[in-house]
């Protein structure tokens, strides 16, 4: 058992008393943030990123992943107890989880969603450690033009994937390609876009830009937002689900850990969308659906089990073809190249440690939140009687310090104010933020993968359609580009076939 | 941070008892209402001219780098493509979105609130170099949680010098850094 020899190692890395440290901190984190609403896992891992500077790029890899799989967790508690979601992907799990929180069974609902969150969870790191090697040793043969498609496809899908204004998503994912130009040329040395500047001659750093744009953006952002006050929640009482809530949602957990496990693999998809659909899942399996909304375990623990297990399966197109998934997956990425790593096919033979510490910390993370949200759960309640105005400066001072702290600069410091302005407007006006930091990582790559590769192809644009990988991906590429604009001609004219009375309703 | 227990922040609601039996279908139309309303026609004009604007510059500027050929590229190729794509993705928008569309948010009267938020953090960034953090950041504290967030004056004064003191202990006292200090 070759294979498993590195899968074991990896558990000594895990279990390193500073890896656990910081494990259990990337948890609590997590937890937190996801508790309260306001800062999502994208805005907390972006201003806590100058922090894993000074650590090792295992440890801080396993806090930063320990944030965005314990937000899971935490966002749920919310939706439950208040109907307020913490987390966008907890957002299906107020319809019914609030419904049994007033029916007194709250505590059935965190508890199943926490052992749902536990066993998607798991399952999906189970997944991980056998689908990885087999994706990653299929990419080790990927020449340019498969890389350049790739990132390509990965950009598009997390574009076109993202709610909201699919054109805008579009915009800021070219404008992101277009700032990774900034700085000195790799293949000529001629600067660009430098406008003289020594400070923008080595490029953009993807600090400031990240931390600008998802952590003082979000702050600003949220300083107008008034969100909705939370009202001390009923205490919660037994936890432990009976018998026959575990055995009537035991089909929910399943169905939903396969369900996010392979919904996390797909660019652009992710702990929300899988939460959606399998909350639509289990209502279209249902014997009776009308329970939905009215208070049905498996409506809590289908969208919780495959919110966590999109997490944990969303880091394999990171840490086996270097291709992050989503927004937070970008930052994360972004991590790994601060540490002088670089994700993909090849991070699991040159740095076996770090990837087998990464992938099994999960599971002592899993672990660690089943403990703080069963028994917990109501110290994290309390968290919620902590008001923004209070929490909001200090993560403001926090990102700013914290981005003084890389290289000890101030310009630095004005870049990441400068991006949270631009991603404050950014928000205003309806485009995300999201594919533009993640093409903003994959743009280096992407043009250094394109040019090299028509050098290979001797200048030629065809070529890319002569190799078969590079071939079906960038189908796959035309196929994503042009659906959605189908669609919406086969919509409109749908729409004006349609009377007016659907219309109207429409508006209400 | 302790929880402490004195009256909840402005604006909290009522305990909604009311609309408890919300449907799915009712809360989301619930939360679709209570959202702020789309950014607007003219929003859209706008944000779409000012990226097609974006995009013409980074055309001149590439063209400006030299673009070689597809096999001889020069460093002006891809940025032009890239800000080519902009450009037509540009008037796309300008097109699609002319009725405004979904998706944005109006600036409304709280919106004066981030743009001072912005300009504390600005002149934070401006003052921290010259008399270094501590008094830079216990105003901005000050201002965010009194006048952007709406505490009392005496719990904004308690935390932000609670807040200022704690950085202080964390970055300058535990961590040694070279953030820029008075004291």
């Amino acid at each position: 058992m070759d294979f498993l020899q590195p899968v074991i190692d990896g558990f000594g890395v895990v279990l390193m008393p500073s890896n656990l440290l910081y494990c259990l901190l990337g948890v609590v984190i997590g937890m937190l943030i996801g508790v309260l609403p306001g800062l999502g896992p994208a805005a907390t891992i972006a201003i806590l990123l100058p922090l894993t500077y000074g650590i090792e790029p295992v440890t801080a890899i396993i806090m930063l992943a320990g944030i965005f799989y314990g937000a899971q967790y935490g966002g749920t508690i919310t939706s439950v107890l208040l109907r307020l979601p913490g987390e966008a992907s907890s957002v299906v799990t107020v319809f019914d989880g609030y419904q049994l929180a007033r029916k007194g069974k709250a505590g059935t609902a965190l508890g199943i969603a926490a052992i749902g969150s536990f066993i998607g969870g798991t399952v999906a790191i189970i997944g991980l450690t056998f689908l990885a090697p087999l994706v990653a040793s299929f990419a080790l043969d990927f020449g340019p033009p498969e890389y350049a498609a790739l990132a390509l496809v990965g950009i598009l899908l997390v574009a076109t994937i993202s709610n909201g204004a699919k054109i805008k998503a579009l915009i800021a994912a070219a404008f992101g390609l277009l700032l990774a130009t900034v700085g000195r040329d790799v293949f000529t040395g001629a600067e660009r876009f430098t406008f003289g500047n020594l400070s923008l001659a080595d490029g953009i750093d993807f600090v400031p830009v990240a931390m600008g744009l998802f952590g003082v953006g979000e702050i600003l952002y949220n300083l107008e937002e008034r969100h909705r006050v939370a009202q001390a929640p009923a205490t919660v009482a037994n936890v432990w689900p009976s018998r026959k809530d575990l055995k009537q949602s035991a089909g929910a957990i399943g169905r939903g850990s396969v369900l996010g496990f392979f919904l996390g693999i797909l660019p652009g998809g992710g702990a929300t969308i899988s939460s959606l659909a399998a909350y639509a899942v289990e209502k279209k399996r249902a014997k009776n659906p009308e329970r939905f909304g009215k208070g049905a375990v498996e409506g809590v623990a289908g969208p919780e089990t495959a919110n966590n297990a999109a997490a944990t399966s969303s880091f394999i197109p990171l840490l086996t073809l270097g291709i992050p998934a989503n927004a937070t997956m970008a930052i994360i990425f972004g991590a790994l190249l601060i540490q002088g790593v670089t994700p993909g096919p090849q991070l699991m033979v040159d740095n076996p440690d770090l990837f087998w510490g990464v992938v099994n910390s999960m599971y002592i993370g899993n672990i660690l939140l089943l403990i703080m949200s069963i028994p917990l759960v109501g110290l994290f309640v309390r968290i919620l009687r902590v008001r923004a105005a209070i929490l909001a400066p200090i993560t403001a001072l926090i990102t700013l310090l914290g981005a003084y702290t890389i290289r000890n600069s101030m310009f630095d410091v004005l870049l990441v104010v400068l991006f949270g302005a631009v991603g404050y407007l950014m928000k205003k006006f309806g485009f995300e933020p999201g594919p533009l930091v993640l093409a903003f990582v994959l743009g280096a790559l992407l043009e250094s993968s394109l040019r090299r590769s028509l050098l290979v192809l001797d200048g030629d644009v065809a070529g890319f359609m002569g190799r078969p990988i590079s071939a079906t991906l960038l189908v796959v590429f035309v196929l994503v580009a042009v659906w959605p604009m189908v669609k919406s001609a086969m919509d409109r004219r749908k729409n004006s076939l349609t009377s007016s009375p659907t219309t109207s309703k429409e508006n209400v | 941070m302790t929880p402490h227990r004195e009256k909840p922040a402005e604006g909290s609601e009522s305990v909604d008892v009311i609309d408890d039996d919300l449907t799915p279908e009712q809360l989301a139309a619930q939360w679709q209402a209570e959202a702020p309303p789309p950014a607007g026609p003219i929003a859209n004009l706008a944000a779409s001219l000012v990226v097609l604007a974006l995009g013409v510059a980074g055309l001149v500027m590439s063209i400006g780098l030299g673009l070689g050929t597809p096999s001889q590229p020069r460093p002006g190729m891809w940025p032009f493509v890239v800000s080519l794509v902009i450009a037509v993705l540009a008037l796309a928008q300008l097109i699609v979105g002319r009725r405004g569309g979904r998706d944005g948010e109006k600036f409304s009267k709280l919106s004066w609130l981030a743009a001072i938020g912005f300009a504390t953090l600005l002149a934070m960034v401006w003052l921290m170099p010259v008399i270094g953090f501590e008094i830079p950041a216990l105003l901005l504290c000050l201002v965010w949680m009194k006048f952007l967030g709406g505490e009392t004056w005496r719990g904004a004064i308690l935390y932000s010098l609670l807040v200022v003191a704690a950085f202080y202990g964390i970055f300058i006292l535990a961590l040694g850094t070279s953030i820029p200090h008075l004291f």
